[in-house]
């Protein structure tokens, strides 16, 4: 028997996930804890005059505790499609709105990428002809092509979804030409003694072979778009969670901008998720 | 000659050498035929191009020089009319081994619906012994099990000529032997033409009707072509009894262990358009030892290297 049975009655999952669990508790009790903790020691001491006016409150403005924000995750999830004019959505509605430009401009990326990056990884014509092209355009900020596209596309709502784009395709065109390129020549070879067309040959061999790079790129670029989108949202403003987090601020109501802070990490993940299963459903051993 | 199956004239491959430097040929001057329904195996030392040779009659690779004609048609590219088996297995890890089998069929009778090319590849893979494990992917199959899985893709397509390259090199002794068995049950059904390379002197003698020589590259040649007439069909258990085997067997062991190294292309080169010399190892070992002080009749290879079978067990 393996050590994990013979030693510990309980699974690792079930040790990591109370293991979390204490860690969680942990750091929120001490973020609580700090923020109740009265600012002046002592107790005795004599109230400033500000004070008194003030009631006696805190002299500096505190990042609300984790209480307060649990309460406005309450408020804000039982009731996320609310729309009480431009300034006051349900949090469902502004992360519909982020959601919406993320995989529209994601999905047009692994549109025109995935095909090139075909194209890349099979001639080495054109992998030598694009990749200056390829190497000046991946470092540039997602957020510099924002001032061009809102000047040539004229439009808020298309432009976020063109820094998406933009921000999306590097990784998904580098990662789709890797695989393809690196197809093992043996898996070419069975295609070839099997007189299979080109056509044949790209989506019964070579797809599936580089199926597992290509969801790794398409992993890496949701991740980046969803990074980005929160930016995108704050330059253009009107709706997204990333105008929301702004607006929030500008209201200097920090329970809900933590409160989104979360809801984006939570996001993010489960966008990770999904392509995770995505590309379990396409990996393969060797 | 023109007649033949499959015919190669004059192959070679060269290799340019660095700026200024002198290429390597790696063989030259190889000529064969193989006739219909015959098992010929290859062996020869590694560097010797006998893959190459192999990759060239799969359309895979080219010859540097030299010409391929099967049934009167050039072979030029790779073509559903031979079937490759590779060492490496060369199956596609993201398909079970069904849909490995069916890969082949598919592209070989792109008319036939589903459920045929299914049975087909059922029938092949059971064949080989495979049946129950169908749904497994290659990953989840031991060496000797995808290398079935690949013999039942490539004889599955039918092919007229089947190409072998060292498909056992990777197995242990005891799975080998088992589907060296497989290979031959399989073989005796359909009796398509094989061309196999192998190292393994004894997997040779089991299967093949003639076994090419190859001499030691650089500028390999194929020097002779043993003619191997232990009856068929042949176990495994069976042919080490039989009192050809042991004739057989130390000639080729002496071929590659002595003679592959010795022999030098210019004696080869001598006759010309060179094919191999036909062998007959039993025959050959009677008349030296009966007729010593008799007139030679031998070809003019046979006066340059003297040759005497030793009774020396190998192995």
């Amino acid at each position: 028997m393996d050590r994990t049975t013979t030693e510990w009655k309980f699974s690792l999952n079930f040790r990591a996930g109370l293991l979390a669990a204490v860690i969680l508790a942990l750091l929120l009790g001490l973020w609580e804890g700090l923020d109740r903790a009265p600012v002046l020691g002592g107790g005795g001491a004599e109230l400033s005059e500000y004070e008194l006016l003030m009631g006696g409150a805190d002299e500096t403005a505190r990042v609300p505790p984790p209480s307060d924000i649990m309460v406005r995750a309450w408020e804000q999830l039982s009731d996320p499609f609310y729309d009480a004019g431009p300034n006051d959505k349900g949090i469902g509605i502004q992360l519909g709105y982020s959601l919406f430009r993320v995989l529209t401009g994601y999905f047009a990326a692994a549109l025109i990428a995935i095909p090139i990056g075909f194209l890349i990884g099979m001639s080495p014509l054109a992998y030598k002809a694009l990749n200056p092209f390829i190497q000046v355009l991946r470092p540039i900020s997602p957020l510099a092509w924002m001032p061009l596209a809102l000047f040539i596309i004229r439009d808020a709502q298309a432009s976020a979804i063109f820094v998406i784009f933009i921000c999306s395709i590097w990784p998904m065109l580098l990662n789709t030409a890797f695989g393809v390129a690196g197809v093992r020549q043996d898996w070419v070879n069975v295609a070839r003694t099997h007189e299979l067309s080109p056509m044949k040959t790209a989506f019964q061999v070579i797809l599936p072979a580089a199926a597992p790079t290509i969801l790794t790129g398409m992993r890496i670029s949701i991740g980046i778009a969803w990074l980005v989108i929160v930016a995108a949202e704050m330059l253009v403003g009107g709706t997204g969670i990333g105008y929301y987090v702004w607006n929030e601020w500008n209201n200097l109501d920090l329970t809900s901008v933590i409160f989104s802070i979360l809801l984006i990490g939570v996001v993010g993940m489960l966008l990770d998720l999904a392509l995770g299963a995505v590309a379990r459903l396409v990996a393969y051993q060797e | 000659m023109s007649h033949a199956f499959v015919e190669v004239q004059q192959a070679a491959k060269r290799f340019p050498g660095a700026k200024g430097g002198e290429g390597l040929t790696v063989f030259e001057n190889v000529s064969f035929s193989l006739e219909k329904g015959e098992f010929v195996c290859i062996i020869g030392h590694s560097g010797c191009g006998k893959s190459t040779i192999m990759n060239a009659l799969a359309g895979l690779d080219q010859f540097s020089d030299g010409a391929m004609v099967m049934e009167g048609r050039e072979i030029k590219g790779p073509g559903l009319e031979r079937g490759v088996v590779f060492q490496n297995y060369s199956l596609l890890p993201w398909l079970t081994a069904l849909e490995n089998v069916r890969f082949g069929v598919r592209a070989r009778w792109k008319a036939w619906d589903e459920t045929q090319v299914t049975e087909h590849s059922l029938e092949y893979l059971e064949m080989v012994g495979l049946k129950g494990v169908e749904d497994r992917k290659p990953a989840q199959l031991s060496g000797g099990m995808r290398q079935r899985v690949s013999i039942a893709r490539a004889f599955a397509t039918r092919p007229e000529l089947l190409l072998l390259d060292e498909p056992f090199g990777a197995l242990d002794a005891l799975t080998r032997g088992v589907i060296q068995d497989e290979l031959v049950k399989i073989w005796s059904r359909d009796r398509q033409t094989v061309f196999m390379i192998t190292h393994d002197v004894d997997e040779a003698i089991l299967l093949a009707d003639r076994i090419f020589l190859m001499t030691n590259g650089p500028q390999a040649r194929i020097a002779e072509a043993v003619e191997i007439d232990l009856p068929r069909p042949r176990a495994r258990a069976e042919i080490v009894k039989h009192p050809h085997f042991y004739i057989i067997r130390n000639y080729l062991v002496d071929f590659l262990v002595n003679r592959s190294g010795e022999l030098r292309t210019v004696d080869l080169d001598r006759l010309g358009l060179h094919y191999p010399r036909p062998v007959n190892p039993v025959t050959e070992s009677a008349t030296e030892s009966d007729s010593a002080d008799a007139p030679s009749s031998a070809s003019p290879i046979q006066k340059l290297v003297k040759f005497t079978p030793k009774e020396t067990h190998h192995g």
